[in-house]
């Protein structure tokens, strides 16, 4: 088999097992959809004050699919490749004659394919339900924010494995990283509530910059739909992941 | 003489102070199963990671298919199977979807069919891995290392901790590999598992050979005393003797000129577990 034909292969069972897992399936998919409902039935009469004053829903639908694009690239990759690697996968991988980063690269596609189905099944019931447009015209800006932010979200995923003893330990420490940085970053409180130096400081950290891009191309506020400065910090986040993950990422169990 | 599958001349490897593998010289001839037996922590699964390229050794030579395991690449990964001490498999793929997984990583697969039938999973093959018996697992994992069509296979410890019908089940896939010609390099702490499935044996204790051989033959097991042991007049005997025919020749020519009886008459060889004791226990003291 050819390199991408590989990575192909790879993809197409780690699709299979990532949608038949109820675990993945309901943290990845169904919460996020479930957080959306919740921020738009408990907060839907109300407007938001940001660019010119905006409906909660309108706000809520690119934050949420903001959230549901880490979710399911770097805590989903995170709990994943631990799990895998304590129970000694990643090392028999390594025992066969596949590359190392063919397995990476299917593992970081499946990631980015859940990132774009959860973007089209979030806007589809933002736009049925609660009548959020869906940016048509800004198609290409939104696709290249997500791509960069999926991409670099993936990459710190991987990294912050290595950063994890145990498999009993990969869903606290993904949850206390994310968890602040989600109510910090306007995601789940708007930024009309948030004391601006709680954005100044949220700034540091990558959910707040993608968080920015993925809403100026979702809402048209007369931008071009592509912010390259929060872009820009996304990506060097996400580059200092990738270093950081070739350098620490290991293949087998602790011990082992 | 065809070269040696696996060959190791003074191989060492050192944890900090801790020296896990103290200078081991083996051989391992193509088409044979060759059982490394040895206690917990004698070095067996340092030796057969090293063997596989997953650890650096610390001195010595190493060849694995001619190759040198550290700097091997694909191609010789081809040729290699490898079931690991313990590994658990993507538990919501199936049996057979497992097996095409890693079909898919070699140039020239055995058929999934072919491969689930040799590992006697026929009735499992569209069953998840994730409700798979200990036993079953095990031979997924052998069948795992065999869908590539390896010219050898290393199996670290394959029934640790197993009931006695899961290591039946393993063994009998193991025993399967034999019949296709594949080399099979085994570790084990279990005696009866080396007698049962290996050619020849080497045992380790404290990162040393102590003994090697085939199983009948090992720690000079033909030529060591053999201990008779009877009640005659005179109480409970016990005695060693290198001749045992003679001995008890002149022994029952006695009892029945004397007119008594040799009650519990014992006649005992060292069995492999007696050898594989004392030959662990010299070391650790």
């Amino acid at each position: 088999m050819s390199s991408v034909a590989l990575v192909a292969h790879q993809f197409r069972f780690d699709q299979k097992a990532f949608w038949r897992n109820p675990a993945s399936v309901f943290f990845t998919v169904m919460f996020p959809v479930i957080l959306l409902l919740i921020f738009a039935t408990v907060f839907g009469d109300q407007t938001i004050g940001v660019s010119g004053g905006i409906e909660a829903t309108t706000y809520y639908v690119p934050a949420i699919i903001t959230l549901s694009v880490i979710s399911s690239t770097m805590q989903s990759l995170a709990m994943s490749l631990t799990i895998a690697r304590d129970d000694g996968r990643l090392k028999r991988g390594r025992g066969t004659p596949m590359p190392a980063w063919v397995f990476i690269a299917g593992r970081v596609g499946n990631s980015v394919v859940t990132a774009l189905i959860m973007l089209a099944l979030l806007a589809a019931i933002g736009r049925v339900l609660y009548s959020v447009p869906f940016p048509w015209g800004h198609l290409p800006e939104l696709l290249a924010t997500l791509v960069i932010g999926a991409a670099s979200f993936s990459c710190l995923g991987i990294a912050l494995t290595a950063a994890i003893p145990s498999q009993d330990a990969a869903a606290p420490i993904v949850n206390a990283l994310l968890l602040p940085l989600y109510f910090l970053s306007g995601i789940f409180i708007p930024d009309d509530e948030l004391p601006s130096g709680v954005i100044d400081f949220a700034n540091h950290f990558p959910v707040r910059p993608f968080f920015e891009a993925f809403f100026a191309a979702y809402i048209p506020t007369g931008g071009s739909g592509i912010e390259w400065g929060n872009l820009a910090v996304v990506a060097a986040w996400g580059l200092a992941g990738l270093v950081l993950a070739i350098r620490f990422f290991r293949w087998t169990p602790r011990g082992g | 003489m065809p070269e040696p599958v696996i060959s190791i001349t003074g191989l060492r490897k050192t944890y900090g102070d801790n020296e896990a593998v103290r200078g081991i010289d083996l051989e391992v001839n193509a088409g044979e199963v060759f059982a490394f037996l040895g206690p917990n922590g004698a070095g067996k699964t340092t030796t057969v990671e090293i063997l596989e390229g997953y650890r650096k050794r610390s001195g010595g030579e190493v060849a694995v298919l001619g190759e040198d395991p550290e700097r091997a690449g694909r191609g010789w990964r081809e040729r290699i199977g490898i079931v690991l001490q313990s590994c658990r498999l993507d538990p919501y793929l199936t049996v057979r979807e497992s097996l095409q997984l890693y079909a898919g990583y070699y140039s020239a697969p055995r058929p999934i069919d072919e491969v689930v039938e040799l590992v006697g999973l026929g009735d499992k093959a569209d069953a998840r891995t994730g409700k798979l018996s200990g036993g079953q697992q095990r031979r997924l994992d052998v069948g795992m290392a065999l869908v590539g069509d390896p010219d050898l296979l290393f199996l670290d410890e394959p029934t640790t901790g197993f009931d006695p019908s899961a290591r039946r089940q393993a063994w009998d896939a193991i025993a399967g590999l034999r019949e296709l010609g594949k080399t099979v390099f085994l570790t084990t702490h279990y005696m009866d598992e080396a007698q049962r499935l290996a050619d020849r044996v080497a045992i380790i204790a404290r990162g040393e050979i102590v003994a090697r051989g085939t199983p009948a033959d090992l720690g000079d097991r033909q030529t060591q005393a053999t201990t008779i042991s009877y009640r005659g007049p005179e109480g409970e005997v016990s005695l060693d003797t290198t001749t045992p025919v003679q001995a008890l020749h002149e022994l029952t020519a006695k009892a029945l000129a004397e007119g008594f009886d040799l009650e519990g008459l014992e006649v005992k060889r060292p069995t492999l577990e007696d050898v594989y004791l004392e030959l662990t226990a010299e070391v650790a003291e």
